[in-house]
């Protein structure tokens, strides 16, 4: 067989079991610049999936691609460590401020691009929106079936994949033919770890950004050794529409952010005394809350 | 046009809880727009299936009926649904955010080139003026839910597209049988004039679904217990509490992660939304994804050791003390004033 084209879908999020005052700006998006960047959990899961295909299925070459600013580029070389071969960084400022339906919309372009493809898998959701609308509507734009929740590939065969799928109250298992857009769920197997080989073959790896951010002069080694460059693309190189991106593109507005207050109730403060336990007892019976 | 829609989900025959939850919201934006309240049905052998639907106020009821559309498919049911949405042009789409609608709704959305928003706590119809055009939009949809972590809660609107899509999960509205024998019209979806063969290359081999045995949203006591329990045996306290008072218990979401109690029972923004007339929350601090699930509980009594914990503050009543302690004296002064 001649192995897989598989493009992983994944995000760098702000962690947002860490969140500080500073986290929104005015305009009511997220100031990531506030925030410790991380790899989506379930889009690691995503990469496992992938790449446990690869392991079974020679020839497979597993590319990721992500939207984000340049420093998004550390979750392509994440990936790289653990086993992927190629990263595409999907950057411009045009992107920014975009929903989901822009977002799919700018993924979807690049994933053309990256055609002919077999397997396009997304993590479910990602931590900073809780939505798991990208990977749907990036199917829809491709055109493509989709299988969500998928938590186990059972068979790889002839064109067509068998996969177990997590939903709320039980298991399915559905083949679907190739190609074909896969959403992974937090309970598929974790990520396997860094490779120590691929760690020191990819450690290297940069983006045109990157390298004409830093000092590093590498410039022949890259020229050697062509997998140390990830691709970055903007808007022109995807043929993007500008009017489908970022805040103009966006049909979702965000119309007013809140803090969290505490509504505060007239708390009866109780000792655990016998006395007091006994009078609340009484009071909840009296009024008919229990008994 | 510019109706209220609400697409049903169904299982065995049974329309969802969540679809009939949201029957009842729609139902309320459509009175407050002026506006018709319709139902899209989409599945095998729903012979009657209005029967379980006017109750709960749609003036109109959608029906597609065809052996191949059950269990549920994400492509058959996205070309129905959009077909049907193209024709009816509605204003508003609600959709539960379970398996079905949220692999459904975005897929709806992306065709539509609408807007979309996960996971609502809260619907309400308001004006809105844009702040750098001055321009004025009447009786939009704010789609309210927590954000990022739950630290905030945004209020999202989609001033120009039609339908403003929402999907809310299931608990987060009440159901409410309608007051006056409610009845409406059904319809018959021609889904074949929106199916093709490509619709179907996706097939389902095997499905197994588990009807929950647990059923804390319907409780009217919960006994609920967080981290503070400490343990799975601690839990007996609560399990006895809750025995003698006649509740369910439920559980905070570390309580879930640390293996005290299993996750049909978790409580909050992540798991259920529960609102019973007395729910006693034993060893839990209270963050906002927990109090999400519960701040609309008739009286709420908090058991912690922490005088400043952050559920006191929306309790009724606070006990300050050890749970294994107060618990068994709870227990006790019960059957003592019963008997
Ligand atoms: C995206 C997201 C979604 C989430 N969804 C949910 C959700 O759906 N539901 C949910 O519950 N959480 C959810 N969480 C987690 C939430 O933020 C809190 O971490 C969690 O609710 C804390 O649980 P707890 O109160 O049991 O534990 P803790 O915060 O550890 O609190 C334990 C409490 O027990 C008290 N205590 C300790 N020992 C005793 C004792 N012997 N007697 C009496 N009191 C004692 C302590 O004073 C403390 O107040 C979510 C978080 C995120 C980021």
């Amino acid at each position: 067989m001649k192995g897989l084209k598989i493009i992983v879908l994944a995000k760098q999020v702000p962690d947002t079991r860490n969140v500080g005052r500073d986290a929104m700006k005015a305009d009511g998006t997220v100031n990531r610049a506030a925030l410790p960047a991380i790899f989506n959990p379930e889009d690691l899961n995503a990469l496992e999936l992938a790449l446990r295909i690869k392991d079974t299925n020679e020839g497979t070459t597993v590319t990721v691609l992500t939207m984000g600013p340049g420093r998004a580029a550390e979750i392509i070389r994440e990936a790289m460590y653990r086993g992927a071969d190629k990263g595409v960084l999907l950057t411009d400022k045009k992107f920014a401020g975009s929903d989901t339906l822009a977002t799919s919309y700018a993924l979807s372009l690049a994933v053309k691009k990256l055609a002919p493809y077999d397997l396009v898998i997304a993590g479910r959701q990602a931590i900073d929106g809780d939505t798991a609308q990208v990977g749907p509507q990036v199917a829809e734009k491709l055109g493509l079936p989709q299988v969500t929740y998928a938590e186990e590939i059972l068979s790889v065969r002839k064109g067509r994949v068998t996969i177990k799928r997590r939903l709320e109250r039980g298991v399915e298992t559905v083949e679907a033919p190739m190609p074909l857009v896969l959403t992974v769920h937090s309970s598929a197997p974790a990520c396997r770890s860094r490779n120590a080989r691929y760690t020191i073959k990819y450690r290297h790896a940069r983006t045109l950004g990157e390298l004409q951010d830093t000092s590093e002069d590498y410039l022949q080694l890259r020229k050697d050794r062509p997998y140390l460059t990830i691709d970055e693309w903007g808007v022109s190189d995807v043929g993007a529409d500008v009017d489908q991106l970022g805040l103009s593109g966006s049909p979702t507005k965000v119309r007013k952010i809140e803090n969290v207050v505490f509504t505060g109730r007239d708390s009866k403060v109780i000792s655990g005394s016998e006395n007091d336990i006994e009078a609340l007892m009484k009071e909840l019976i009296d009024s008919h809350t229990i008994g | 046009m510019d109706n209220v829609f609400v697409y049903c989900e169904i299982e065995e025959g049974q329309v969802a809880e969540v679809s009939l939850e949201l029957l009842s919201k729609g139902r309320s934006l459509a009175d407050r727009l002026g506006c018709s309240l319709e139902a899209a049905v989409i599945g095998a052998g729903l012979k009657g299936i209005e029967k379980q639907i006017f109750p709960y106020g749609a003036d109109v009821i959608h029906i597609a009926d065809d052996k191949r559309l059950y269990p549920y498919q994400t492509l058959p049911h996205s070309a129905i649904l959009n077909g049907l949405f193209r024709e009816e042009k509605p204003r508003i789409g609600l959709l539960g955010a379970t398996s079905v609608g949220r692999d459904l709704a975005p897929r709806i959305a992306s065709a539509l080139k609408c807007g979309l928003t996960a996971d609502c706590t809260a619907l309400e119809i308001g004006d809105h003026t844009e702040n750098k055009t001055g321009k004025e939009y009447r009786d939009l949809l704010y789609q309210i839910r927590p954000a990022f972590g739950g630290n905030i809660i945004a209020t999202i609107i989609n001033p120009e597209t039609r339908p403003q899509l929402a999907t809310v999960r299931e608990g987060v509205m009440k159901k409410e049988i309608c007051a006056q024998d409610c009845k409406g019209r059904v319809k018959t979806i021609d889904s074949d004039k929106w199916l093709g063969d490509d619709d179907f290359v996706v097939k389902i081999i095997e499905r197994h679904i588990e009807q929950s045995k647990v059923n804390i949203k319907s409780a009217g006591i919960i006994v609920a217990g967080g981290y503070g329990v400490g343990s799975k045996e601690n839990f007996r306290h609560l399990y006895d509490l809750a025995g003698v008072l006649g509740g369910e218990v439920a559980g905070s979401r570390a309580a879930v992660d640390g293996g005290f109690i299993e996750h049909e029972r978790q409580v909050g923004q992540t798991g259920v939304t529960v609102r019973p007339r007395l729910y006693i929350a034993c060893g839990i601090s209270g963050q906002i994804q927990h109090r999400a699930g519960m701040d609309q509980s008739s009286i709420i009594i908090s058991i912690n050791n922490d005088p400043d914990a952050p559920i006191n503050q929306i309790a009724d009543y606070t006990i300050i003390g050890d749970l294994t302690d107060i618990i068994p004296k709870m227990i006790k002064y019960y059957q003592k004033n019963t008997k």
